[in-house]
């Protein structure tokens, strides 16, 4: 089964259109969401929305930091950020808001580990940033893959039987076997807030049976999704970084 | 990990397994088949078994993440792989006959047998290269040459896909690989440079044409750290009578910095096709190593070398193409060939490691016999050659990436696009002669060359002269 695997939505919906429709063009059967579906952008209702429908037909989600600052002020975050998830709960209703609130900090499925940020402490939503950050979290599971996002920039780690890692920054389109011999752990980038220096978003496929990973990239409209925030009165930074892709 | 499943006669995903043909140190090879597979098929089986050298199952990682990637003549076809949940193997397709190893007592070759051998491989690997793969083992047991001629370059456990994660890149704390034949700046960790293979290859070069390895055979770091410093003993020193441009290729491939090498394995293949075109320089002399004052200073300066900027083979690759201009030196308009020569300039101006090889087709007639002498008794060949460096001096490119050709045949474009397709030109530079009477009764040379070529064509014009509007755009696309 082909996976299309999503994370870093962050209320873009421009960009998700176009990660879904290159997701589907390309066969993908199942979805999964990493979270932060809300935060930085200008449409959160719709893209909770989709989530929920998409769930509601099978897909897999779990909650990533903004989804709980929308929920909770206890999460603390940046100034730029505090100002979209405030602006981010007044727009989502009663129903987006519990959707966002009831979803899981991780979730497995055939050997594989869905989660946003890491996976030995989720809930402290630490950046996988290094080897031995990426170490730390394949430690903790015995899961074959795991998925992750958070940090919006692209990056496939392994590590071996002998605890030996391998880094690695995977190139748009190709394929890469993640071999069973090893585990593996799929950094994926940020579907509407892309920050490694290419703007178009990026999501990733996963084939089941011949356990290939390929990181994909969308262009989108970015201009509209720039425009929608500075229309809705949000910080223009969160505007002005789609275009530069940081 | 499950005990290993092979024997002879059982069944590994509908491959049948046959007979035990090799058991090496790191693998067992044995032979299968597979209905609907009509051709020889090996199973390369790693040893995984308790205490054997965890070395063995990354290496046998990467193959199985490279040889289904990568294609052509120059690597065995791959059929299948099977991982270690289960039973690792790969299966690829059996090319008869031995590896270059088995030549080993033959050594020296004949020098131009040694040429001949070392193009076909440096035409391999560039292939791989291309193909963005970086082999990191050459050496006479990883080659074998297809009925064909074709050098194939088999097992990959040690290399590097530009485009995948490299496995081995943590792995072992002391670099891993064929000691006599590895690049100094492996010693040092880097694996992302495709011309550690052009050393490896220069290696094989000189042992085969000295029948010595150039840095011995010593195994342990202590040895092979030697090369980060101490250059070899120039052929010329053991080999009296050693041809001056083969020693300038030898030596240049055994640079110790990559930058002084060749770029890329098909200007190597390219000088070695073409001897006498190889530029020599002070390396096609020395018959001396290095005066150990200025071995010293290498040693004790390895520090303060600049630092190294990561490498990508695509662009590696891309950055140093062969250009083939083709010339009318004869009844070429001037301003044509001045147009030729603006555009190549642009051209070059972009690829500082781009190599020039301009091209000139002497016409030979269908029917009568060719006289080498024009009216006036001069050699028409050697009259070309003059006039092409004549009209490449301004171009002020050193004598290593430039060389002049005269081509002999009935039909221009075919010998030129010959002469693309054998010496693996990426781009040809070709002038339209402006509506010609000849172009008109004999067809078009440039246009025929852009449409069969299988690299880039640039096809130039002079520029247009008001009032020359109407003859010109009779001309069609090419002319």
């Amino acid at each position: 089964m082909l996976l299309a695997v999503f994370s870093d939505i962050h209320g873009n919906r421009q960009a998700f259109e176009a990660c879904l429709k290159m997701a589907r063009a390309k066969g993908a059967e199942r979805f999964i969401l990493l979270g932060d579906f809300v935060g930085y952008g200008a449409d959160p209702e719709w893209v909770v929305d989709t989530a929920m429908e998409l769930v509601a037909r099978g897909a897999i989600a779990v909650r990533g930091n903004h989804d709980q600052a929308v929920n909770s002020s206890a999460e603390t975050m940046n100034a730029e950020a505090q100002v979209a998830i405030e602006w981010t709960r007044g727009r989502l209703d009663r129903a987006q808001r519990r959707f966002l609130a009831e979803l899981p900090m991780l979730m497995e499925d055939d050997g594989r580990l869905f989660v946003h940020s890491e996976a030995s402490s989720p809930q402290r939503w630490h950046y996988v940033r290094s080897t031995a950050d990426a170490a730390k979290s394949l430690i903790a599971t015995p899961a074959h893959i795991t998925f992750c996002g958070h940090i919006h920039r692209p990056a496939l780690y392994s590590m071996s039987v002998t605890a030996k890692m391998t880094s690695f920054v995977p190139k748009t389109d190709v394929s890469v076997q993640l071999l069973r011999g090893r585990q593996w752990l799929a950094v994926l980038g940020s579907v509407g807030q892309p920050r490694d220096g290419d703007p178009s978003a990026s999501f990733v496929l996963f084939d089941t049976v011949s356990c290939q990973i390929t990181y994909c990239r969308a262009p989108y409209d970015v201009a509209t999704a720039a425009g929608r925030i500075r229309d809705n009165g949000l910080p223009h930074w969160l505007a002005d970084r789609l275009s530069q892709g940081r | 990990m499950p005990k290993s499943l092979v024997k002879a006669g059982a069944e590994i995903d509908g491959f049948t397994i046959g007979e035990c043909v090799h058991a090496g140190g790191m693998a067992t090879l044995w032979t299968v088949t597979h209905p609907g597979i009509d051709m020889p098929l090996l199973m390369k089986i790693p040893r995984v078994s308790e205490g054997e050298d965890p070395a063995a199952i990354v290496s046998f990682e990467m193959e199985m993440m490279i040889l289904p990637r990568v294609a052509g003549p120059h690597v065995p076809a791959c059929f299948g792989t099977g991982d270690f949940a289960h039973q690792a193997y790969v299966v690829i397709e059996r090319i008869p006959g031995a590896t270059l190893y088995k030549r080993l007592p033959d050594l020296p070759l004949p020098y131009d047998e040694a040429r001949q051998l070392v193009a076909k491989i440096a035409t391999a690997l560039a292939d791989l290269h291309r193909q963005n793969v970086i082999h990191h083992d050459i050496k006479p047991s990883s080659i074998m040459f297809r009925g064909s001629g074709e050098a194939v370059l088999i097992d990959y456990g040690l290399s590097h896909h530009n485009h995948l994660p490299d496995l081995l890149q943590e792995e072992f704390r002391l670099p891993y690989g064929t000691a006599p034949y590895m690049a100094p700046e492996r010693l040092l960790g880097v694996r992302d440079d495709p011309r550690s293979d052009l050393f490896s290859l220069g290696v094989l070069l000189y042992f085969f044409t000295t029948g010595e390895r150039p840095f011995g055979e010593g195994e342990t770091l202590r040895a092979m750290r030697r090369r980060l410093w101490r250059d070899p003993y120039p052929p010329r020193a053991l080999r009296a009578g050693y041809p001056p441009w083969l020693q300038e290729v030898v030596l240049r491939c055994l640079e110790i910095e990559p930058v002084w090498r060749y770029p890329t394995a098909s200007q190597l293949a390219f000088d070695l096709t073409h001897p006498d075109q190889v530029k020599l320089t002070a390396r096609a002399e020395r018959l001396k190593r290095d005066s150990l004052g200025v071995a010293w200073r290498r040693r004790f300066n390895q520090g303060v070398m600049q630092p190294r900027a990561k490498s990508d083979v695509a662009a590696q690759i891309a950055s140093s193409p062969i250009l083939a201009i083709a010339l009318d030196t004869v009844e070429g308009a001037p301003e044509l060939n001045e147009a030729l020569r603006v555009t190549t300039e642009r051209i070059l101006a972009t690829l500082p490691s781009a190599r020039l090889a301009c091209l000139n087709v002497l016409k030979l007639n269908r029917i009568a016999i060719d006289r080498t002498l024009d009216e006036q008794g001069s050699n028409k060949h050697i009259d070309r050659l003059v006039a092409l460096r004549h009209w490449a001096a301004p171009l002020k490119l050193d004598e290593s990436r430039l060389s002049v050709h005269v081509l002999e045949a009935v039909d221009p474009a075919a010998a030129i696009l010959e002469f693309a397709e054998v010496n693996h030109v990426d781009h040809v530079i070709i002038g339209a002669r402006q509506g010609s009477f000849r172009r008109t009764l004999l067809g078009s040379v440039s246009a025929k060359v852009a449409s069969e070529a299988s690299c880039t064509v640039t096809i130039v014009r002079p520029p247009r002269m008001a009032g020359d509007v109407a003859e010109a755009d009779d001309g069609e696309a090419a002319g």
